[in-house]
């Protein structure tokens, strides 16, 4: 047995520490990525797995749409079975919006809000590990339905009750099968990744601030996640609550939605949508918080009015919370229910208006500079503004007694979750891409990507207006010639093969920048928000030393010592 | 559609030559064919009460929502192409502006003076067509959903039919006018009515009873389709509302209630009793025969219709055929099994269910 050394080094005044040692971002193996994947914790590489995964699902999701936009090309078309139909729009509806939506969105957040506030990690960074995988999890248990769905004797199938999936369509008298159970199960965990995310987030903004940074010198980006973390954690509980009741009416005779045992078919409106409205505002908030980011860089300009653009987002979260049965205003409710959730919607108007307008002031006197991001966000400002003009539409209860369940609806949440959050989604890509890979993303192909998407985004949504307001109602596999939607179906399905070259364009960007694009450099954009003060990619610790801030630009103060932002907040 | 404009010339002529004196002239005017096809189900062009109180207060709010598009589009163009940055820049920075008190309280006021006015609108237009007192004339009507059929009653009348609904046209004069009350059930699932040129849509949830109601002023065949998905064939749940003439729907409701005659020839007689004896009658209901079951429609005037399997295809005698030989040809998934009839077996049937007029 050696003898245990008792003398440690003695300490000199010119011992030099080891250099911390980069273990996140040297290329080895395979098996050494994807262990260092399966096991890390860093909320950087979590973000970065959060938005990947979304863009995989995304496209798995975006090619079911295709397949339902083939099938829409001709009258009495025969290329797809009516459940075949039914399955693609339901699995493309819950797939968009809990595989697609909330992990792009939760990706975003964890990558940079540690950054943004000074961080070193997330709050809670093995809950953060948790939150990802039982996402991963729940869009995988979703998918294996097709293999798995009605049980080993038959060959496999799909939910097929639409991604609201209302009762009682989903009792087992008319969901057979276990197909059903498949999407509860996933949704159920989907949830329970989304809220311990959201408590991380919400933690983590309270608790990790850097110096200096109080909540009045958050940026707006941080701010908006923080109203997003309390959003889901309302929100997303009812929806758990709903599927596990489904849960206990299909295998346990309870009989909540039951109505053939006196259930209430309209109990699961309620829950569902309670859910399902704050749950649009959940995904189009991180897009306001993209374009708040973006839009002062891009315009050389401070956010205009960013006490007010807080207000309006806690206003907006505020009145999500009481307008869920906008949805419903078809299922019977008395006239002064429809006239009360009538005006509460209407009144989202108001928060959201001083939004738009408060963008368009940053960029007024400014010098906008049309890089890809902000390319980007003026295409989601134009968009979202018709989104949000049809939402008032649909605000007015009797109108929307004639426009519910049509392709008018359809058109409006596309234009909302396509025109308003993935070109955000975009911008921010595009505008963080830089700083997670430290290279430049190829602006030639971001253009490509940008005119091909646009022109066809606008081709395949726009006219679907029209089809609805010509009594075209959602999610039908079929229609007969000659009542007026041959042509609108046409050009939306034109659409779509424009669109695909556009996103095809977006991934060789994606890949041929990492390989080939020039060197970023720690700032490209001269922007002023603390993620661009450490290096591209930034260490595993984030910050040599954590820094302290004095006003909301804290970059902008570095830059421009003689006239800096906190003489001025 | 220009077989059908050919047919309605050739009834047209039939019906000048032999007068009202003809049987069939006066079947196809009970059916409705005659009558303009309204297919294209404009929300834009109303020919309803209910319907035409939604559009005027859709134009209310398109006017308005249309000029803050172009007032805000055309501010979103102008501050892109002024402040782009240009060329010749010297790469300094624009003065920095934090906000605005008074221009974000102005934009701030004008949105919700908008909103208000909109509220004012839309709440009324609610309540005006939501809590209309029911007229003393109106005719009653219960409209049941199924997978994925629609059954139609008259409580009043005593009549039974499926997947189109006849009504009489009523007036503008409120001294004539007659609207139509329409009851919504369901027997399975969410349904939801929806004829967008004579009103808005309305569910048909189970367990529930919800009401709606019509003023159609123009005659016509006015299409539909079930509005909230109910499953498989969703989308071949097609309703078609017929409106009369005041006269001609009386002729309707005379036709209906007249009894059905009795089945003559053999094939008719070998037809009937396949069809009690082949359990069509579980589901389905002939008159007073014993045949009457209530899972399907009710067939006692199925001559009567212009179509079978809730709008999936026209109710002619290649269809008919098609239909009873196996429905699951016509519309897959559809609750009504392949019965797996010989081919003469069908030929009868359908000679028997062609009696039923």
């Amino acid at each position: 047995m050696k003898p245990v050394a008792t003398e440690t080094p003695a300490v000199e005044e010119d011992y030099e520490f080891p250099a911390p040692q980069k273990v996140g971002h040297e290329r080895g193996s395979l098996t050494r990525i994807i262990q260092e994947l399966v096991f890390t914790v860093d909320h950087k590489k979590l973000g970065l797995m959060y938005i990947g995964a979304g863009l995989i699902f995304f496209v798995v999701a975006g090619l079911m749409a295709t397949m339902i936009r083939a099938q829409l090309f001709f009258p009495d078309n025969t290329f797809l079975a009516p459940d075949v139909f039914n399955r693609f729009f339901t699995m493309h509806g819950t797939a968009m919006v809990f595989l697609v939506g909330m992990p792009i969105i939760f990706g975003f957040a964890n990558y940079l809000v540690p950054l943004m506030i000074g961080a070193r990690d997330m709050a809670f960074p093995r809950l953060n590990a948790f939150g990802f995988w039982a996402f991963l999890f729940s869009g995988l248990l979703l998918y294996f339905s097709y293999l798995g769905g009605p049980g080993l004797y038959a060959a496999g199938s799909a939910p097929d009750v639409g991604w609201f999936a209302y009762s009682p369509l989903t009792a087992k008298a008319f969901s057979r099968g276990t197909s059903t159970d498949y999407w509860t199960l996933s949704l159920l965990l989907g949830g329970i990744a989304s809220i311990s995310t959201a408590l991380n987030i919400i933690v983590t903004i309270v608790c990790y601030r850097c110096k200096g940074m109080t909540l009045g010198r958050m940026p707006l980006f941080v701010w908006l996640y923080l109203v997003v973390g309390f959003l889901v954690i309302i929100a997303v509980p009812p929806l758990t609550a709903c599927q596990i009741m489904l849960m206990l009416d299909r295998y346990l005779g309870a009989a909540f939605f039951d109505t053939q045992a006196g259930g209430s078919a309209v109990l699961w409106q309620h829950f569902f949508w309670i859910f399902g409205h704050p749950e649009v505002y959940i995904l189009i908030l991180p897009g306001f918080a993209i374009a708040s980011e973006v839009i002062p860089v891009f315009s050389r300009k401070p956010i205009f009015g960013y006490p007010i653009m807080v207000a309006a987002t806690v206003m907006i979260a505020f009145l999500s919370l009481g307008v869920w049965a906008h949805h419903m205003f078809t299922v019977g409710m008395t006239s002064l229910g429809n006239t009360f959730f009538a005006i509460s919607t209407m009144l989202i108007a108001i928060p959201t208006g001083i939004k738009i307008f408060n963008w368009l002031g940053t960029m007024y006197g400014g010098k906008i500079r049309f890089e890809l991001p902000m390319m980007f966000c003026i295409g989601f400002l134009f968009q979202f503004l018709i989104a949000g003009l049809t939402g008032v539409i649909l605000a007015v209860a009797p109108f929307t007694w004639q426009l519910s369940d049509s392709y008018f609806v359809v058109a409006h949440f596309h234009y909302v979750l396509i025109g308003g959050l993935l070109y955000t989604v975009f911008a921010g890509i595009y505008y963080w891409y830089p700083k997670a890979l430290g290279k430049m993303p190829n602006k030639r192909l971001g253009l490509l990507h940008f005119w091909l998407f646009t022109i066809g985004f606008h081709l395949t949504f726009a006219p679907q207006h029209v089809s609805g307001l010509l009594g075209m109602p959602r999610r039908i596999f079929t229609y007969e010639a000659g009542r007026g939607w041959e042509i609108w179906n046409q050009l939306s399905t034109i659409g779509v093969l424009i669109q695909i070259p556009g996103i095809l364009f977006f991934v060789i960007n994606l890949l041929y920048s990492y390989w080939k694009g020039k060197p970023a450099g720690d700032d490209p954009w001269d922007a002023w928000t603390l993620e661009w003060a450490t290096t591209s990619p930034p260490a595993d610790y984030n910050f040599a030393t954590l820094p302290e801030v004095k006003s909301r630009r804290p970059l902008w103060d570095l830059k421009h010592p003689d006239d800096p932002d906190w003489k001025y907040e | 559609m220009g077989n059908v404009n050919f047919q309605n010339c050739h009834r047209f002529l039939v019906a000048a030559v032999l007068t009202f004196l003809s049987p069939a002239a006066l079947m196809a005017n009970v059916s409705g064919s005659d009558y303009p096809m309204r297919k294209v189900a404009d929300v834009f062009a109303p020919l309803s009460l209910p319907a035409e109180m939604i559009m005027s207060t859709a134009m209310v709010v398109l006017w308005i929502t249309l000029g803050i598009f172009i007032v805000v589009t055309t501010l979103l163009v102008y501050i892109v192409i002024r402040y782009r940055q240009r060329p010749s820049d010297d790469g300094s920075e624009p003065p920095q502006v934090y906000g605005s008190t008074n221009i974000e309280l102005a934009w701030t006021v004008i949105p919700i003076l908008i909103t208000v006015v909109l509220i004012l609108v839309t709440s009324r237009t609610i309540g005006e067509i939501q809590n209309k007192a029911l007229s003393g004339n109106a005719l009653q009507i219960r409209l049941v959903g199924h997978q994925w059929w629609w059954e139609v009653n008259y409580p009043g009348l005593g009549i039974i039919t499926a997947n189109e609904i006849h009504v009489p046209m009523s007036d503008r004069d409120p001294a004539k006018s007659r609207p139509t009350h329409i009851e919504l059930q369901s027997a399975d699932v969410i349904h939801s009515f929806w004829v967008p040129q004579l009103a808005g849509k309305t569910d048909l949830v189970p367990n529930r009873t919800n009401k709606t109601w019509i003023e159609p002023f123009e005659t016509g065949v006015y299409f539909g389709n079930c509005a909230e998905y109910c499953g498989t064939q969703h989308a071949n749940m097609l309703l078609r509302v017929i409106v009369h003439t005041p006269e001609d729907f009386d002729r309707w409701v005379a036709a209906q209630k007249a009894p059905i005659p009795a089945p003559a020839t053999p094939a008719e007689i070998e037809g009937e009793r396949l069809f009690y004896a082949t359990s069509c009658i579980n589901c389905h209901k002939v008159g007073d025969s014993i045949a009457q079951g209530i899972f399907g429609p009710d067939l006692s005037k199925l001559m009567l219709r212009q179509t079978i399997g809730a709008g999936v295809a026209p109710l002619d005698d290649k269809h008919l055929w098609a239909w009873v030989k196996d429905p699951q040809e016509l519309k897959v998934g559809c609750l009504m099994p392949d019965m797996q009839l010989l081919d003469a077996e069908v030929d009868s049937i359908v000679a028997y269910l062609k009696t039923l007029k």
